[in-house]
């Protein structure tokens, strides 16, 4: 636990070839995403529309998330706090919108989704710019509680700020809103949430295997080796750390805008260790791992909450069955169940 | 006086702390296991002592129950789930130990319901002892103390002078050499395992009269375990005494007088909500200035 890094993962995505089985279920898949909207309206069921929106959010987040994680093997506690941080950079800009006011006496607020979201990710950048370099001196254990500790401190800083309604958190009036079409239509939502998903995923998948990605897992396997050729690890750190805290923003962002309600869970503890739950459980330092997690840890709760009050009772040994059974989460599974050859 | 009376309840409640955070830390420093559900142990003690001096009235059996329950539910969790996730991915280890999490917390919904417990204090211990002239201070919470103090002085005799001890040590120092030498590592962790459990459910048992015993008691009080464990060195039982009383302290004494400073600076009830955020941020400042001062300290520490 001294290295600060995670074994390396037994899968390496970007060496093997998919196969033709796993590219068809991956247009299929695509297909469903874009003819969603279509099909809740057809078969009367929008409530599904609610839910894929939230999988999409949640699956930014946890992407970020993997990036640091499962590529960079960094083992943080408190991405929550950028989730939160986007979150309340919507909300704040909201309310000084509908007030007429300017936050510090400075800046104005908005209702622009675009000039939000930028915001959003401006703002949690910083904030992972700065807790970045200080906690990056760290590593292993003390890596997971600095960050923890962080974010536990920004989620007191905000339970406590009363102008901003401290606990019960901040309500919105009406989604950001955005030129040439309608926010507030849910099925307009999506579809923002899923070109942002999509692009978040292009990028991700652009960063990984650039030489950026190269260095990043391989500061994971053997940072001694990666310094000796030359290469300094803090550098390639932070950036991915800031890249993912921009990302967690984003996300945060989309939450806050969908509930039209930002409030301090959105920063709890708790919630980091949800979002860490999404990336384990769909498979660290893959590409499709954060969005098999994501989907999975939604749709479950979402299905089990709406069969038995208990729901949390199945969550836990379901979450416990996919640990002790597949090594490398449901996209290892998938894997093997697809036949890759490695 | 009232500083004085502040500092006992620092104590009181980094006592409190230290006792969970002493299990946390043997199992991280020997082990290496995140144990996430090690606050659901604490949650476990409490709620099997309140139901057993509510049935029989007996405070002792009470807090034996307490600690019986909860060492025996810390070595079915190392049997059952946690042996076989030793070698694996420490992330895996997260995810497993807060599937427990999930999975008691419902478990004691379902068979408690959500109303939180209230636990009457031992007849023999109710009322309050004069300490000094002006100072008078309630019996149970010194008593929770004098136990505690107690508890931490058979820990070191028991690390420092005893054969099992003597292994933790190793353990805490040189897993793989351990075991090299032949000893049966995995008796010696269902033992370690069960112990800090215990230690867990001893928490439990003596915070149930002190706070209300319901569902949730357990994260709340795992996170500030895990400060104590980062502040006094990962494996060191004599860090986490000094550690949890620092924590303690600073969370009592900046809850106790941070609203005074701020209600100067502005009006009230701003004041005491920013004052509660700014204490609740200390124990984390204390951690992250001990982190980045003192960064080899996990490395070095001794247990």
């Amino acid at each position: 636990m001294t290295s600060g890094t995670i074994e390396a993962s037994p899968l390496q995505p970007a060496t093997r070839r998919p196969g033709r089985l796993l590219s068809l279920s991956a247009a299929v898949a695509v297909a469903l995403l874009l003819a969603l909207p279509a099909l809740a309206n057809a078969f009367h069921v929008v409530f599904v529309l609610g839910l894929a929106t939230q999988v999409l959010i949640y699956a930014i987040a946890a992407m970020s998330l993997n990036l640091v994680l499962g590529y960079g093997g960094m083992v943080t506690f408190g991405q929550a706090a950028f989730f939160g941080l986007g979150g309340y950079t919507v909300g704040i800009l909201h309310q000084h919108f509908s007030e007429a006011s300017a936050f510090l006496g400075l800046l104005p607020g908005s209702d622009s989704l675009l000039v939000c979201l930028a915001a959003a990710m401006l703002v949690s950048g910083c904030a992972a710019a700065i807790i970045g370099s200080l906690s990056l001196r760290a590593s292993g254990v003390s890596f997971i509680m600095i960050t923890l500790a962080f974010a536990q401190m920004l989620f007191f800083l905000f339970v406590s700020l009363k102008a901003y309604g401290g606990d019960d958190g901040l309500m919105m009036r009406h989604r950001d809103v955005a030129p040439f079409f309608d926010t507030g239509d849910d099925a307009n939502y999506y579809g923002v949430c899923l070109a942002l998903a999509a692009g978040w995923f292009g990028l991700t998948a652009c960063m990984v295997r650039s030489r950026f990605g190269f260095v990043l897992a391989g500061l994971r396997q053997n940072e001694r080796r990666l310094t000796a050729i030359g290469i300094a690890p803090m550098r390639y750190r932070l950036v991915a750390f800031v890249i993912a805290g921009m990302g967690t923003g984003l996300a945060g962002a989309l939450m806050a805008n969908d509930l039209r309600f930002v409030s301090p869970d959105m920063m709890h503890w708790t919630k980091s260790g949800d979002l860490m739950m999404m990336v384990i459980v769909g498979g660290t330092a893959t590409l499709i791992g954060p969005l098999l997690g994501a989907a999975a840890m939604v749709l479950l709760e979402a299905s089990l909450a709406a069969q038995t009050e208990n729901w949390q009772l199945y969550l836990g040994l379901i979450l416990l069955a996919i640990v002790m059974l597949t090594r490398g989460g449901l996209a290892a599974a998938l894997d093997r169940l697809f036949g890759g050859k490695r | 006086m009232i500083v004085i009376e502040q500092i006992l309840n620092g104590v009181q409640f980094g006592i409190t702390l230290f006792l969970i955070s002493a299990g946390l830390t043997l199992i991280f420093g020997v082990m290496g296991v995140i144990n996430l559900s090690h606050g659901s142990l604490y949650m476990i003690g409490a709620y099997a002592a309140a139901l057993i001096v509510a049935h029989t009235g007996s405070t002792w059996l009470a807090l034996l129950g307490g600690l019986a329950v909860a060492a025996a539910s810390g070595v079915m969790i190392e049997i059952v789930v946690v042996r076989r996730l030793y070698d694996r991915d420490p992330l895996d280890q997260v995810l497993a130990t807060f599937a427990l999490i999930l999975m008691i917390n419902q478990g004691a919904v379902m068979l408690f319901g959500r109303q939180p417990l209230f636990v009457s204090m031992p007849p023999a211990l109710l009322g309050s002892v004069t300490l000094l002239p002006g100072l008078s201070y309630p019996v149970y919470r010194l008593g929770v103390i004098v136990l505690g103090l107690v508890v931490a002085a058979a820990l070191f005799f028991l690390i420092n002078h005893t054969r099992i001890g003597m292994l933790v040590r190793a353990g805490a120092t040189h897993r793989q050499m351990v075991r090299a030498l032949g000893v049966r590592v995995g008796r010696l962790y269902s033992v370690i395992f069960g112990f800090g459990a215990m230690l867990a459910g001893l928490a439990g048992a003596i915070a149930g009269p002190i706070t209300a015993v319901q569902v949730g008691m357990g994260e709340q009080i795992l996170i500030l375990a895990f400060v104590v464990v980062v502040i006094g060195g990962v494996g060191s039982v004599r860090g986490a005494l000094f550690g949890a009383l620092a924590a303690g302290l600073v969370d009592t004494m900046s809850r106790a007088f941070l609203p005074l400073v701020f209600r100067q600076l502005m009006n009230g009830s701003d004041a005491d909500a920013l004052a509660s955020g700014v204490s609740s941020i200390s124990i984390y400042l204390l951690m992250a200035l001990t982190l980045l001062v003192r960064p080899g300290r996990l490395q070095t520490a001794k247990p």
